[in-house]
């Protein structure tokens, strides 16, 4: 940091000096989303800076104890326009510099904000950006479907690349290496051995003890960003959808909430009601698959047989009450695309109340199971300063005992009037992601019946209106995994110029590498279950 | 202990039968599933799963066959670790580039003979995603396919009836 700071010339110390005072003086305890000279996008105040500056502001930023919670680059023209997401206390602003015609480095982030590392390296791979000072020149989502010179991302570049009839498998990235007579190195995947994504891990291990973990993503990706170019809000709501399939709600909301934004467009009461009630039945079914998932890799066979068939009975619900079991397109831009029937009306208050009866039941049968808590109790911890190191979200961090919920920090419209309370455990272990979880369950349930309570009679859907050239949003939305901030502009002719989906996985997958640390191999399954990041999300 | 057992025995089973999800022939269908795996399998069909791109709401639906109302594996069907002991490889998503080489692997090590069940509407037309710099599209543009089970995702519903079609044809 003191390196940076010699570097640097008075003027540009000057400006970060004055940002750092900007920053302080935004309101308190944090800056405040208010009347800026410099506008805002979506819920952020936007700070414009210079690029030489880019480091700097990160660096008094980070002093201030800002979270870093999204970077992306965007072409606009000749220029590169390059932004980053803090957050404070529930306050989010936006770093956003411009670079000139010809320039494409900037400073990196990543030695103020760790866990802007795999955000910059997407950035570089996918954009041909270039971080100085970042710690790690290696590739992370380019693997080999396009050449070391191309990139996807820019304008010249066509969606259907220059393929090769067969793309050549990964190869020749540095994994960290140990050597003795003790230390074993162990690949696993991209192929894993259950139903689950795909991506590679690679162990060192001491006898059975994990020495290091290093994770290698990018498997899954599919070319998401370039694949939102030019489309229209509807099909780019049906993308965002599948951006993570077990987060449909979630990142089709924060997408048309994106939207929304950049077109001025309220979507009706009656939808907002709706949009909370599907995102809290896909929390619910998440987190009832996890829990259900996590007795299962303890061989609590128990476990799963009742959980497994909790989820199944609400899946069945969203079929019979909204057509879809995991609630895909049902959150269209401007709206919703179906009604609560009256029969979901009637029956929901009593599915709501079975399934915390049985949470009741089940819940001092996993306290009481000793060779399921031996299990869970203690296995890989999570430091509290990894978490805000890192930026870890949702459940992750609130095991951790840091209350990141954008439900209560943040709250949208119906969350607002909610007043939500995010669920805190201390641990930071397995059990303790997992009770959160549990506790998260029964306040969902909390939730839906107000949702059911509140909801009024009115319309699904406000009519669109295309947004102006350039019109931008920012949408702001707690996932079952933590938030999801997704970031959307569109050009002069209504259809998307630049869609950024940022799932929280992101920064949870990091959090693994660590957790798993002095932990034993076979725990590995279960660490990464109490985690779940999303690959596909993570990938795009 | 006691609440353990006494939930175990209020909830009793819940193994479905697949009447009311689906047509007539399902049982019939069933019975046909049973003989031919007994019959070509020595009693067994075993499944290799390879998410090659999926967006994972595939992968969601095809773990619930395991959950207790479908119950898959009383029908002779289960899922194996490695490809080396799967009868059947059931892929899904549109496959990316990047998982090209890594599903041909695994096709490789899967002994003859073989079926490739392309699981989803991406694994069967590219989906959402389709042919892209990034993206090979439906798995049937990187392996034969002997069966397409359609749907975005297809239900747990959908896939038992795709696999008796598959086996009992
Ligand atoms: S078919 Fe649908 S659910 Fe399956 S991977 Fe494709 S987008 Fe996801």
């Amino acid at each position: 940091m003191s390196a940076i700071r010699t570097a640097v010339d008075e003027e540009r110390f000057v400006v970060a000096e004055r940002l750092r005072r900007k920053l302080q003086s935004l309101g308190t305890p944090a800056f405040c989303p208010e009347e800026s000279e410099a506008g805002s996008v979506g819920p952020a105040l936007l700070c414009p800076i210079g690029p030489d500056d880019w480091a700097l502001a990160a660096e008094a930023a980070a002093a201030q104890g800002c979270r870093w919670a999204a970077g992306w680059g965007d072409s606009q023209g000749e220029s590169w326009v390059v932004n980053a997401l803090l957050e404070k206390s529930g306050d989010y602003l936006l770093l956003r510099t411009v670079l000139p015609p010809g320039r494409n480095d900037l400073p990196s982030q990543t030695p103020h904000f760790p866990g802007a590392a795999r955000p910059e390296r997407h950035a570089r791979d996918l954009l041909g950006l270039d971080f100085t000072g970042h710690p790690d020149g290696r590739r992370w989502i380019r693997h080999q479907a396009w050449g070391e010179r191309e990139f996807p991302l820019r304008p010249d570049f066509p969606l259907a690349g220059h393929p090769l009839a067969v793309t050549a498998p990964d190869r020749g990235y540095g994994f960290a290496s140990a050597h003795g007579p003790e230390v074993n190195e162990i690949p696993v995947g991209p192929v894993h051995a259950g139903i689950i994504e795909p991506g590679h891990f690679r162990f060192l291990a001491v006898g059975e003890t994990v020495l290091n973990l290093e994770e290698r993503l990018g498997y899954v990706h599919k070319g998401i960003e370039k694949l939102a170019e030019g489309r229209d809000p509807e099909s780019l709501a049906r993308l965002a959808g599948r951006v993570s399939g077990d987060t449909a709600v979630g990142h089709a909301w924060a997408a048309c909430q994106a939207m929304e934004r950049a077109a001025g467009v309220e979507p009706p009461e009656r939808a907002l009601w709706l949009r909370a009630s599907f995102a809290e039945r896909e929390r619910i079914a998440n987190h009832l698959n996890d829990i259900g998932a996590i007795c299962n890799d303890t061989a609590f066979a128990f476990g799963y047989y009742q959980f497994s068939r909790l989820r199944e009975l609400w899946l069945r619900d969203n079929l019979r009450w909204f057509g879809h079991r995991l609630l895909m397109d049902r959150i269209v831009p401007g709206g919703v695309a179906v009604d609560l029937p009256e029969e979901a009306a009637s029956g929901m208050p009593a599915a709501i109340a079975a399934l915390r009866r049985e949470l009741d039941e089940l819940k001092p049968i996993l306290d009481e199971g000793t060779i399921f808590q031996d299990r869970v109790v203690g296995a890989g911890v999570l430091p509290e300063r990894i978490v805000r190191e890192l930026g870890c979200l949702g459940y992750v961090a609130r095991a951790c005992g840091i209350g990141r919920d954008v439900r209560e920090r943040a709250p949208h419209a119906p969350y607002d009037r909610l007043g939500v309370k995010a669920v805190v455990r201390g641990d930071g272990d397995v059990a303790a992601r997992l009770y959160v979880r549990y506790g998260e369950l029964l306040a969902s349930l909390d939730i839906l019946e107000e949702c059911l309570r509140r909801i009024e009679p009115g319309p699904l859907r406000t009519d669109w209106h295309d947004p102006s050239e350039h019109a931008e949003g920012l949408g702001l939305v707690e996932g079952w995994r933590g938030e999801i901030a997704t970031y959307v502009r569109f050009d002069g002719t209504g259809h998307v110029a630049r869609f950024f989906p940022r799932d929280p996985s992101v920064f949870n997958w990091p959090a693994l590498e660590k957790l798993i640390l002095g932990n034993i191999v076979p725990d590995f399954p279960l660490c990464n279950k109490s985690v779940n990041g999303s690959y596909s999300g993570h990938d795009l | 202990m006691n609440k353990l057992l006494s939930k175990i025995a209020r909830v009793g089973i819940v193994t479905e039968t697949f009447k009311p999800l689906t047509d007539p022939e399902l049982d019939r269908l069933g019975a046909e599933l049973k003989a031919t795996i007994d019959g070509r399998f020595a009693g067994s069909l075993a499944i290799r799963q390879v998410d090659a791109g999926s967006c994972n709401a595939c992968e969601l639906e095809i773990a619930a066959l395991g959950n207790p109302f479908y119950d898959i594996e009383r029908y002779g069907v289960h899922f194996v670790a490695s490809p080396r002991h799967a009868d059947v490889l059931m892929v899904t998503g549109p496959v990316s580039r990047h998982m090209q080489a890594a599903l041909r692997a695994t096709w490789e090590a899967t002994p003859e003979p073989k079926w490739v069940v392309a699981v989803g509407t991406c694994a069967a037309d590219g989906g959402e995603f389709g042919v892209n710099y990034a993206s090979c599209g439906a798995v049937g543009n990187v392996l034969a396919v002997d069966a397409v089970i359609p749907g975005c995702p297809p239900t747990p519903a959908d896939l038992v009836r795709g696999l008796l079609s598959l086996i009992s044809r």
